[in-house]
């Protein structure tokens, strides 16, 4: 079902929380199992273990510490992106600085511990920007109600991108409830959407080609806890061309990627 | 890719809310055999929302047999023990239809899996030698939309229908959405209880399924045309598994379910 002649693969959203092993290393070792056997070039990863959703600054350290050690070993295959929190502005700001500007990671990660249209978050923001990283923004809407008090919505991103125009910014999930997500971002050509941690409900792919057009749809599995498999399907599976395909399997990702890379000096 | 992939989890009909690709039979009925499938178990859609219960099983009876050579698809009527008279449903589906199975989906129909005429249904059912597929989950919590929000189902009061109905043969479609494991090991453990496998998730997922239930409780299932076919089958890629296991998973257990015509 994945064809021979699979183009580069490049994973968006992937995390060392859950594989197997004792160290950030084993851990990533048996990420990378599975993502040999899907034929997965590169991954992104972003946090430690165990998650934290409301990281103290140290915390915020401790897990960059260990996605710094998974790459150590693995900085063919991956990259890194910056776990940082609109709680901890400062500390996020120097995080970004250690990982980013001075050491080898290429982005940054917002997830669920402040809704980013709060603007105390634009520092981090402009912050990334300077330094070219891909930022990634969690983003949820869930249609029971569940939000957390923190985790950010489509809305919430599309009021970011107001105020940082021109900056790229990734609308992780797509919201989850993936139609109100892409009609949510729409308007906003600097957001790009990542399809990764939802069902592979039947016509998501085709719906966020037609709408925000392909240059704007970037695969991601959110695997160990979502399955390889399941979050291919939606561009493998989907009714689209073999260009199409290949430009939201890793074409999009190098293209936003290329900057930073370039400025690291990094060839891939 | 597998040959020969036995699906025991497809639907036929229009999801109420969104057009999905491959949701006219034959369309359907291509997709599949693309992705190595040479036999599809399909529920309707239909029997989620419709009351007249008889006209829907009716419906898919008549399109499984327009398809392809007819023994495709193999149609699995939808009983609802709330409505009236449910048990002249299930006599049609087994003495007018020929259905080897039923697929019940209590979300939908309003009833807990501890209910009086639910069990009364399986019981009979099991009497009379007709596989059980119960729809656990289709469409995750979070992003059911407004007006067509179902609870998530309870399972623990399986443990204790299957250990008590005779002969049944249950095919749980969608259970890991919500599944906890110790309840999934008592299932599998109670009886004879079958896991499909559209709804697992989490890398290298049948490898952890294997030791949870045991190789010869999953069948290959891909909620077609609600999901993308391709995820259950890559599953089958991610995972590291013996030749032997895979024939199980695609089509061996379900053979086991219903035999082959010789």
């Amino acid at each position: 079902m994945l064809p021979r002649a699979t183009p580069r693969i490049w994973d968006l959203h992937c995390h060392i929380t859950s594989p197997a092993g004792r160290t950030p290393i084993e851990r990533m070792a048996d990420l990378m199992r599975y993502a040999d056997r899907m034929r997965i070039e590169r991954v992104c990863i972003y946090m430690g273990y165990p998650h934290s959703m409301q990281p103290s600054p140290e915390r915020l350290r401790e897990e960059n510490d260990q996605v710094l050690e998974a790459l150590s070993h693995w900085h063919d295959r991956a990259f890194g992106f910056c776990y940082v929190s609109g709680e901890h502005v400062e500390a996020s700001l120097k995080e970004i600085d250690r990982c980013v500007r001075d050491g080898p990671m290429v982005g940054i990660k917002l997830w669920v511990a402040k809704r980013c249209n709060d603007p105390s978050l634009d520092p981090i923001i402009r912050r990334a920007a300077e330094l070219k990283a891909v930022i990634f923004q969690h983003t949820w809407l869930k249609t029971d109600g569940n939000n957390g008090p923190g985790e950010s919505t489509p809305d919430d991103l599309v009021e970011l991108a107001k105020r940082h125009p021109g900056v790229p910014l990734i609308c992780g999930h797509t919201g989850g409830t993936w139609e109100l997500g892409i009609r949510t971002v729409r308007p906003m050509k600097q957001i790009s959407i990542d399809l990764a941690g939802s069902d592979p409900t039947n016509g998501f792919t085709e719906m966020a080609v037609r709408e925000l057009g392909a240059d704007r749809v970037i695969y991601g599995s959110d695997a160990p806890g979502r399955s390889f498999a399941s979050q291919l399907a939606k561009v493998v599976g989907a009714d689209l061309d073999d260009a199409t395909k290949e430009q939201i399997l890793g074409g999009n990702l190098r293209r936003m990627m290329a900057p930073i890379l370039a400025a690291k000096g990094v060839r891939v | 890719m597998t040959p020969g992939i036995i699906d025991s989890n497809v639907w036929f009909g229009r999801w109420p809310f969104r057009r999905l690709p491959g949701d006219e039979p034959a369309d359907l009925l291509g997709r599949l055999q693309r992705a190595g499938v040479r036999q599809a178990w399909v529920g309707s859609f239909d029997a989620l929302f419709h009351r007249d219960m008889g006209a829907v099983n009716e419906r898919l009876a008549a399109d499984c047999r327009a398809l392809g050579d007819g023994e495709f698809c193999l149609p699995f009527g939808t009983v609802n023990p709330k409505l009236p008279d449910w048990e002249d449903d299930l006599r049609r589906c087994r003495e007018a239809h020929h259905m080897r199975g039923i697929r019940l989906a209590p979300a939908y129909h309003g009833y807990p899996l501890d209910d009086p005429s639910f069990v009364s249904l399986v019981r009979r059912a099991a009497e009379q030698q007709l596989i059980v597929e119960l729809l656990i989950s289709l469409e995750d919590q979070r992003t059911q939309p407004a007006r067509g929000r179902v609870p998530t189902l309870d399972m623990a009061p399986l443990i204790d229908l299957v250990k008590q109905a005779s002969g049944l043969q249950l095919v749980l479609l969608g259970a890991f959405h919500a599944s906890k494991r110790d309840v999934i090991e008592r299932l599998a453990a109670a009886g004879e209880v079958y896991f499909e496998i559209a709804t697992l998730e989490g890398m290298g997922g049948l490898t952890r399924l294997i030791e949870w239930v045991s190789v010869d409780r999953i069948l290959f299932g891909s909620a077609a045309p609600f999901f993308y076919i391709s995820s259950a089958v890559l599953k089958l890629e991610e995972s590291d598994l013996a030749g032997r296991q895979l024939e199980q998973i695609c089509f061996a257990n379900a053979e086991r379910l219903i035999p082959r015509p010789r």
